[in-house]
């Protein structure tokens, strides 16, 4: 895979990183986006939760929830770098006050479950991210746009999770909840009316009937706009699903990584969504050629000599470094063997971590291989 | 801070519930589990619970997953047995609700529907109350002659950015039930977590954010009336170079000459760019021990028993829990100790 080919190529219009936690999720988008500036094009971040250096490093801290060009002394580049960090609570509300009256939306942006909800149910972050990512895309202010994806275990959460909150917000259960009465009908439904009365009825005595009562009003609140989401996700899904948009799945070489990254790009193919390759984050290649057994032979000998005790260390530490190598490197051919035809770019751990400027342009040098 | 031998002091033994939290991926399920089978070493019945869902327990012993029940999955030396039990939160909720109300069969209805899921969701201190009822439940449980049926539980805990909510049931009850049967069992819960009986061991690697946390946590703990057990440290690398010269090689001095003279005194002569590579390789090793160093110097502070395993290149496989198992009984934790 060729990074610089993909960020030249003026068709690629969304550029989307995902992978399970802590691999370099943000960091991957961060670096790209630099450097797809630099090179001419005209980008967007969207960053989900970057490290608080990084944050700060690229002004992210005091943004707002839209993007805003990143100005950092000697950053000058000759496309143009906006970038933004995803609060995901003013999404939703900007969400609902975009799709209700002004009368409607105060009434939901009051109600307490609406405020649980949009802080708290696992799959709001993921929802907002592609409500985000929509909205960038139809500005048509940018003609990249590189997408962070949020810090879920898994990496199918971003896929899976704006089904689950549409399911939440679809009301079906909340009706059944709050009301079941209504929901009756045939036998069947009667019968699962009338558990759900006694469940209704036992949760309501261990949550409190008042955020029943307060999620029921929002779910009647929320019905007439419900229509307009379930369109806008299903076009963000359809902009996935589109050729000029390039997913990045990123990992480690680690066997819990890989694993999730497998799971990924199973998923990606189903979906018919267009998968560019992996990138294996923080990889630790050999420096130097010397091989594993003669370095530990000659630490060995220096040990017992009693001599030139520094190059022995460097020997031992070289050796460890080696296991570690071949180890990474046997995860990556099994992981080759099970997806031929996966394109794959290594990217070698800097010794600190990534939080500058420098950095990110070391890092993107790294994702093409200098 | 160099571990003493026994860093698994006495309190510590005296521990029946130990909690294993830590930053997610470095390492609570494995330490979890290797801190099980140490327990069970010499003979001791010991049941680890896992409540996230995730069968991590499974994926460790490569078996299928586990059935919402306590099942065997590992002998340990002396005659001692490891079980687990994977807590499913909807069937755990179902069973407590049971407990209250007569539900019949419109459970598995409701559950199908994804009620349950939803209900927990809307109040997500309920899923807590539930899980840490049903692991009291196994601390407390007696066999015929009022013996405990386990020894230990070991708990693969929440990650430390939950863990004081999960544990102190107390918090969550306060937007939940006031009176009644839920408030009564949840009393139970309460005492349990507080007592002496419980300890919550934090589990990290030597790097900035997990540590960060891990302090956080402990503060967190401590304010919460919670009592933080050992520090243990996952995946630790042996440091190579002598102490001293850490600090200058991280900084990129490295002696290249010396390190040419010594390597060509053992026999191995390599070419310049060769021993570059070598350098840059001394180097990024000097940088990680010194953070490594600075990673420890913060965890100093906080007085709490200091356990060690050490990083297994080859992965974790059942052998390697093994291995880990004895490092913590080399450490004090269960095995040697009579009790
Ligand atoms: N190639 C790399 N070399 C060194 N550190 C890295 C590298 N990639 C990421 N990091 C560091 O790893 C941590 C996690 O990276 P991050 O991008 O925030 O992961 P994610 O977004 O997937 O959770 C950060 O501290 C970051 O600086
Ligand atoms: N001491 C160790 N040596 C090598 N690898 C380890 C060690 N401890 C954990 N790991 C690996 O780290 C990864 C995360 O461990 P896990 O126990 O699943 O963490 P958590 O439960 O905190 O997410 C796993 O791949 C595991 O095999
Ligand atoms: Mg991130
Ligand atoms: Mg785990």
């Amino acid at each position: 895979m060729d990074i610089d080919r993909l960020i030249d190529d003026r068709d690629t219009k969304v550029i989307v990183c995902c992978g399970s936690g802590g691999v370099g999720k943000t960091t991957t988008a961060a670096a790209i986006a630099v450097r797809a500036a630099e090179r001419g094009r005209k980008t967007v971040v969207l960053t989900i939760d970057p490290a608080r250096r990084l944050a700060q490093a690229l002004g992210l801290a005091e943004l707002g929830n839209h993007p805003r060009p990143v100005q950092i002394e000697g950053f000058d580049p000759k496309g143009e770098l906006a970038a933004m960090m995803l609060d995901m609570r003013r999404t939703f509300d900007d969400m609902v006050l975009a799709h209700a009256t002004k009368e409607r939306a105060d009434e939901i942006l009051a109600n307490p479950f609406y405020q649980t909800i949009s802080a708290n149910f696992s799959g709001t972050q993921e929802y907002m991210a592609m409500e985000k990512l929509g909205q960038l895309a139809h500005t048509g202010q940018w003609d990249l746009i590189v997408v962070d994806t949020p810090p879920s275990r898994s990496a199918l959460d971003f896929l899976d999770a704006p089904q689950r909150l549409s399911t939440v917000l679809d009301g079906r259960v909340l009706k059944l909840l709050a009301g079941p009465a209504r929901a009756g009908g045939s036998g069947l439904r009667k019968i699962v009316a009338g558990g759900f009365g006694i469940f209704a009825k036992a949760v309501s005595t261990i949550i409190g009937g008042q955020l029943l009562t307060d999620a029921s009003t929002f779910v009647q609140a929320f019905d007439s706009i419900f229509g307009g989401f379930r369109e806008r996700a299903k076009k963000t899904y359809e902009l996935l699903r589109s050729p000029g948009t390039a997913f990045l799945v990123v990992a480690t070489p680690e066997p819990d990584a890989l694993r999730e990254a497998t799971f990924f790009v199973e998923r990606l193919a189903t979906e018919r969504m267009p998968l560019a390759g992996l990138v294996v984050n923080r990889t630790h290649p050999l420096l130097t050629e010397l091989a594993q057994p003669r370095a530990i032979a000659a630490a060995e000998h220096l040990e017992e000599l009693g001599r030139a005790p520094l190059a022995a260390a460097v020997l031992r530490l070289h050796a460890d470094r080696a296991a570690l190598a071949h180890k990474e490197e046997r995860l990556l051919a099994r992981f080759a063997k099970a997806h031929p035809g996966i394109a794959t770019i290594g990217v070698p751990a800097l010794a600190g971590d990534v939080h500058d400027l420098d950095g990110l342009r070391e890092i993107g040098l790294r994702l093409v291989g200098v | 801070m160099m571990p003493t031998d026994q860093p698994w002091d006495a309190e510590l033994a005296r521990a029946r519930l130990h909690v294993v939290t830590g930053k997610g991926g470095t390492g609570k399920t494995t330490v979890a589990t290797s801190l099980a089978l140490a327990l069970a070493t010499g003979g001791k019945r010991v049941l680890l619970v896992e409540v996230e869902g995730r069968q991590g327990i499974a994926q460790l012993f490569d078996i299928p997953p586990l059935p919402y029940a306590e099942e065997h999955v590992a002998a340990a030396a002396g005659e001692g047995e490891v079980r687990a039990l994977a807590v499913d939160t909807e069937a755990a909720m179902l069973e407590y609700l049971d407990m209250f109300y007569n539900l019949g069969f419109a459970g598995r209805t409701l559950r199908r529907m994804g009620a349950i899921e939803f209900a927990t969701t809307l109040a997500p201190g309920l899923r807590d109350v539930i899980l840490t009822g049903k692991v009291k439940e196994t601390v407390t449980r007696t066999e015929a002659r009022g013996r405990h049926l386990y020894d230990h539980v070991v708990l693969d805990a929440p990650p430390t950015g939950r863990i004081v909510p999960f544990l102190d049931v107390t918090r969550a009850l306060s937007d939940l039930a006031k009176v009644g049967p839920v408030r009564g069992h949840s009393d139970g819960v309460i005492n349990l977590v507080h007592s002496q009986d419980t300890r919550v061991h934090l589990v990290t690697l030597l790097e900035e954010m997990p540590v960060t946390e891990t302090l956080e946590a402990i503060r967190d703990l401590d304010a919460a009336d919670l009592r933080p057990g050992a520090v243990i440290l996952n995946r630790v690398r042996p440091p190579r170079l002598p102490a001293r010269s850490i600090s200058s090689a991280a900084d990129g001095r490295v002696d290249k000459n010396r390190i040419r003279d010594g390597l060509s005194s053992a026999g191995l002569d390599l070419r310049l760019e060769e021993l570059e590579g070598l350098v840059e390789e001394t180097v990024e090793h000097a940088v990680r021990v010194d953070a490594e160093a600075r990673a420890r110097a913060r965890l100093d502070g906080t007085d709490l028993p200091v356990l060690e395993l050490p990083e297994l290149t080859e992965g974790v496989d059942v052998a390697a829990l093994y291995e880990l198992a004895e490092a913590l009984n080399a450490q004090g934790a269960g095995g040697s100790r009579v009790s």
